[in-house]
């Protein structure tokens, strides 16, 4: 198949896909059938670009023309190959481990789940392939909508306020902030296309490139930069499976994916670093990993503990490509390879325990490591990334950005990493603590419990595997990184 | 020979059919005659299209007498763009109201709605093809009488005091749209439209000119029901028949605003409309007015057509604002928001329709649940609903890039920011819709699934497809209406 067939098919699977799993809605068996073998074949299909993209190809396709001037394009360069890689593989492993979740906690409205999962994959696709800003803003809109279905899947009080703030949130940002951002740049440069070294010709006054900065930072609110951030704690009343795939990699992703993009397509590194308007941002950036990290540590609901970090982890990306330096934007593209596999575990492995053990909190995991050896040792590989240490891909990342970082000479950078490697410390470690070294407590959920159902112990296993697999050999990442900087 | 008389037929047509289908007497006979009727009227309305297009404005004389001194019907890129418009949601709404009207009005009344709605889509069509200032006035009386009569049909007795308030504002615009023609035919001495374009450049500060141009803004602005005066369209749209609803949320205003933008940049002339007298400000001030208070009223909305009654109030203010900017982008805004708003609306108000069938009513309460019993109703709810927020991929979102570029264009910041803002808004009345259908449990007042035939949905998903069209393919939108505003922009209708 030629590039072009390919990006369709990335984007028309899943949707077809989708079709299909609410055909099969009947056959628990064949509809979770289908969504593994879409699952599949879209990974097939995103893998079978990369040696195209490594090699300096740049497959594209015009599909239409949106507004006059203005196409829906799809072009997938390095930083796109990336994303897509990480939330087509990731899909497969999420897929196996919903299978369990969802058959272990008898959840309601299956098929909805897996046809709006589906849905939400196809979004991604297009934003990783989306040739101008139009395209990713349309799928970007799109992801939210598709994805508010599954975060109020329970369909209770709870799920609907969550709910009311994800949209409001997520819609109001790009609304309110992003789409002006968008519609300027077009009215400025008179183009959309993501074209290396930027599209802001001739360059508009500094107080204008600051202004627009803000708003596409701030619009993004995928990126959750504070103050924007709620909606992810909010998210959390979702499945874990969303959780773990949409709220720890496609979504967020999607969120710091646009803002690499905008900064690096869109702005254009040299050129922004000329205008000297972007010294605020670090420091949103890093308040941001500082402030979520506090939260976290006080949180006792480990998913609202775990989505606190991943606020916190966005936030790394954000500083990393807002220094502007060639080494840091290799650890912010690193970053979002090796958080997703990292977070992906944390989550796989606290649905486990919410399934096999029904607890929510980490002041209830006192011994559980004992019962759960291989979801908590999955924990504290996922633990060990989040906070930086070999050997798991998270140490990679942070070296990058660390070595960007003192480059540069930027030393409030250097040190909101050096303190919020120890904050991820203090919150991850006592979790591994909790479940390994202190005696079980006899609560009032006491009764035996082992380890989760299986599809969800090979998924939280595989994705562990990745993130130490990707501290040894982070070959394609940093290919791509360095591919994404050389333009 | 047909082509040569197409835009003469495009109005008789229908407006033929009216008294036929009161011979016929059979509401069977009476709607295929309907149904028939429309369709010509949309078919010649896209060929006039197509030709304007490729050879220019179209001039027929009536009767063969040659303007200015007989009755002139124009078709230009602006009237050919509305006359698709009208025409379109004209048959769209046809095959709807088969059903639509046996299960809400009385059977022997039935006839008389058609002869009623063949009336009220002559009318308007009349209105946007004519060039001549008299026969408008003419063809919108046409128009109105016979939606007050369409509106009094409605099942609810409150149907009868909507009717009789529209029919009180409606004759006091229609009033004083007369006087200022009539200001106009004593300076001028004409009442082609061109004709007085021309005659009108030697006139600056003539108190009855602007005298005119103020009677004229206040007779259209009651018809297109700009804030404050648009008191009389929630009642009219919350109690009229579900296909009355429908057509006239999609073409009645539309219309109105079609004939200010004629008479504002085509009659009068940009230096008359913005150097002499302030009314781009009044204008704007007002249009910033309706959107804002309107959206607001409508979030505390408890009915569901009566919400979206108040979110067209608000719409007509996002048309008139990008009007009121007077440039070349602000006016293709207004035009493609007025045909991307009538398809949404009209999609709207005929799902709400659907859900009505069996109860009568659509209080929000009733759609709880909703989307288990009435899965396309409420999906087609929320598409249209999406459009009318301004989300990607629908026809809505074409407007609103087009209205804050030019708001960003004209240097106005904080009108652009005014824009968006008010679309969440949008999302909040749209959301209580969602909440409503797809989270909350059913309740006694929720339509149980029932039948819904599918004459009454398929008209209704053509236009939410419609909705959907007009967001990806926007050659036909965008292009029409920048040909339009370059048309009104050039002076002369």
């Amino acid at each position: 198949m030629t590039g072009a067939q390919l990006i369709a098919a990335a984007i028309l699977l899943p949707a077809l896909g989708a079709v299909c799993i609410a055909l099969a809605g009947r056959w628990p068996n064949l509809r979770e059938g289908v969504t593994l073998v879409t699952a599949a074949l879209l990974f097939a299909c995103v893998l079978a670009l990369l040696p195209q993209v490594m090699a300096g190809g740049r497959p594209q396709l015009f599909v239409l023309e949106l507004l006059p001037g203005i196409a829906l394009g799809f072009r997938v360069e390095p930083l796109g190959m990336l994303f897509a890689l990480i939330a087509s593989g990731l899909w497969i492993v999420n897929s196996i481990y919903s299978i369990g979740y969802m058959r272990g906690n008898q959840e309601a409205h299956q098929t909805r789940f897996y046809v709006c999962f589906a849905l939400a994959l196809a979004a991604t696709m297009g934003i990783a392939y989306s040739s101008n800003l139009l395209t990713l803003f349309l799928f970007y809109e799109a992801l939210t909508l598709i994805t508010y279905p599954l975060v109020t899947h329970h369909g209770d009080a709870e799920a609907r306020n969550g709910g009311r703030v994800y949209l409001g949130l997520l819609l109001g940002t790009s609304i309110v902030l992003l789409l002006p951002a968008v519609i300027a740049t077009w009215w400025l440069a008179g183009t959309l296309e993501f074209l290396p070294g930027g599209i802001l010709r001739p360059a508009p006054s500094n107080a204008t490139v600051g202004l627009l900065l803000a708003l596409f930072m701030f619009g993004i609110g995928k990126a959750a930069l504070m103050p924007f951030h709620r909606w992810l704690p909010s998210a959390m009343v979702a499945p874990t499976p969303v959780s773990a795939l949409l709220h720890a990699v496609a979504v967020v992703k999607a969120g710091v994916f646009a803002v690499v993009k905008v900064i690096v397509y869109i702005f254009g590194v040299d050129a922004l670093n000329a205008t000297g308007q972007v010294d605020w941002l670090p420091v949103v950036a890093g308040f941001t990993i500082i402030a979520a990290s506090v939260v976290a540590l006080r949180a006792d609901n480990l998913k609202r503990r775990l989505a606190y970090s991943t606020v916190s982890q966005l936030s790394y990306v954000v500083l990393a490509s807002a220094l502007l330096a060639p080494l840091s934007l290799i650890g912010a593209v690193v970053h979002i390879a090796a958080h997703a596999v990292g977070k992906i575990t944390l989550f796989f492995a606290a649905g486990a325990i919410y399934t096999a053990a029904h607890k929510t909190e980490v002041s209830q995991l006192d011994g559980i490591g004992r019962r759960m050896p291989w979801t908590m040792a999955a924990f504290a590989v996922g633990a060990l990334s989040m906070i930086g240490l070999p050997p798991a891909a998270g140490f990679v990342s942070k070296w990058f950005m660390l070595s960007g970082a003192v480059e540069i000479a930027h030393w409030p950078a250097v040190a909101v990493i050096v303190a919020s490697t120890l904050l991820n410390a203090a919150y991850f470690v006592p979790v591994v603590y909790r479940a390994f070294l202190r005696p079980p407590a006899p609560g009032p959920h006491g009764q035996a419990h082992g380890e989760a159902p299986l599809p969800m112990l090979i998924a939280l296993t595989a994705t562990a595997g990745a993130t130490i697999a990707l501290f040894f050999v982070p070959d394609v990442p940093l290919a791509l990184a360095r591919a994404l900087q050389e333009g | 020979m047909i082509l040569a008389h197409l835009p003469v037929l495009e109005v008789v047509v229908p407006l033929m059919a009216a008294p036929l289908t009161l011979v016929l007497r059979r509401a069977s006979l009476a709607w295929a005659l309907t149904m028939a009727a429309c369709a010509f009227s949309f078919a010649a309305a896209l060929v006039l299209a197509f030709e304007v297009v490729r050879h220019g404005p179209i001039s027929y004389a009536i009767g063969s007498w040659a303007p200015p001194w007989g009755i002139e019907y124009r078709v230009d890129a602006l009237s050919a763009f509305v006359l698709v418009l009208v025409s379109g949601i004209g048959t769209a709404v046809a095959p709807y109201a088969w059903r639509s009207v046996a299960a809400e009005l009385r059977g022997d009344q039935a006839y008389l709605f058609y002869t009623m709605y063949c009336l009220c889509v002559a009318g308007l069509l009349g209105m946007t093809i004519t060039g001549d200032a008299f026969n408008l006035f003419v063809f919108m009386e046409i128009a109105s009488l016979s939606s007050y009569v369409l509106i009094a049909l409605g099942r609810d007795r409150r149907a009868l005091l909507a009717s009789f308030q529209y029919l009180m504002l409606g004759t006091i615009g229609a009033t004083f749209f007369v006087v200022g023609v009539g200001l106009l035919f004593l300076k001028t001495g004409t009442l082609n439209l061109a004709d007085m374009a021309d005659r009108l450049q030697g006139y600056s500060h003539d108190r009855p000119v602007l005298a005119a141009l103020a009677f004229i803004t206040v007779g259209i602005s009651l018809k297109l029901a700009l804030f404050p005066l648009h008191l009389w369209l929630p009642n009219a749209y919350t109690y009229a028949p579900s296909a009355v609803t429908a057509f006239l949320a999609a073409t009645a205003t539309k219309v109105s605003i079609y004939v200010l933008l004629r008479f504002y940049f085509g009659v009068f002339g940009l230096r008359l409309v913005t150097d002499v007298l302030p009314m781009p400000q009044i204008l704007m001030g007002l249009s910033i007015l309706a959107i804002v208070s309107a959206s607001l009223v409508a979030v505390w909305q408890t009915d569901l057509k009566r919400l979206f009654a108040y979110s067209s109030v608000a719409q007509i203010g996002y048309i008139t604002l990008g009007a009121s900017l007077a440039s070349a982008e602000g006016l293709t805004a207004s035009i493609v928001h007025l045909f991307n708003h009538g398809i949404t609306k009209g999609a709207l108000f005929l799902l709400l329709g659907i859900v009505a069938y069996h109860t009568g009513r659509t209080p929000v309460a009733g759609a709880q649940g909703l989307a288990r019993a009435m899965p396309l109703t409420s999906l087609g709810i929320v598409i249209a609903g999406l459009s009318l927020i301004g989300v990607p991929g629908t026809a809505g979102f074409v407007s609103k890039w087009y209205l804050v570029l030019a708001a960003l264009e004209a240097g106005r910041w904080w009108l652009a920011a005014l824009v968006v803002a008010t679309s969440l808004i949008a999302v909040a009345y749209v959301w209580r819709f969602v909440e409503a259908a797809y989270l909350s449990a059913p309740t006694e007042a929720t339509p149980t699934a029932g039948d819904v035939p599918r004459s009454l949905l398929i008209p209704a998903w053509v236009l939410v497809g419609a909705c959907i069209w007009f967001g990806f393919d926007t050659s036909f939108t965008v292009e029409g209406a920048r040909r339009a505003a370059t048309l009104l922009l050039g002076g002369g209708p």
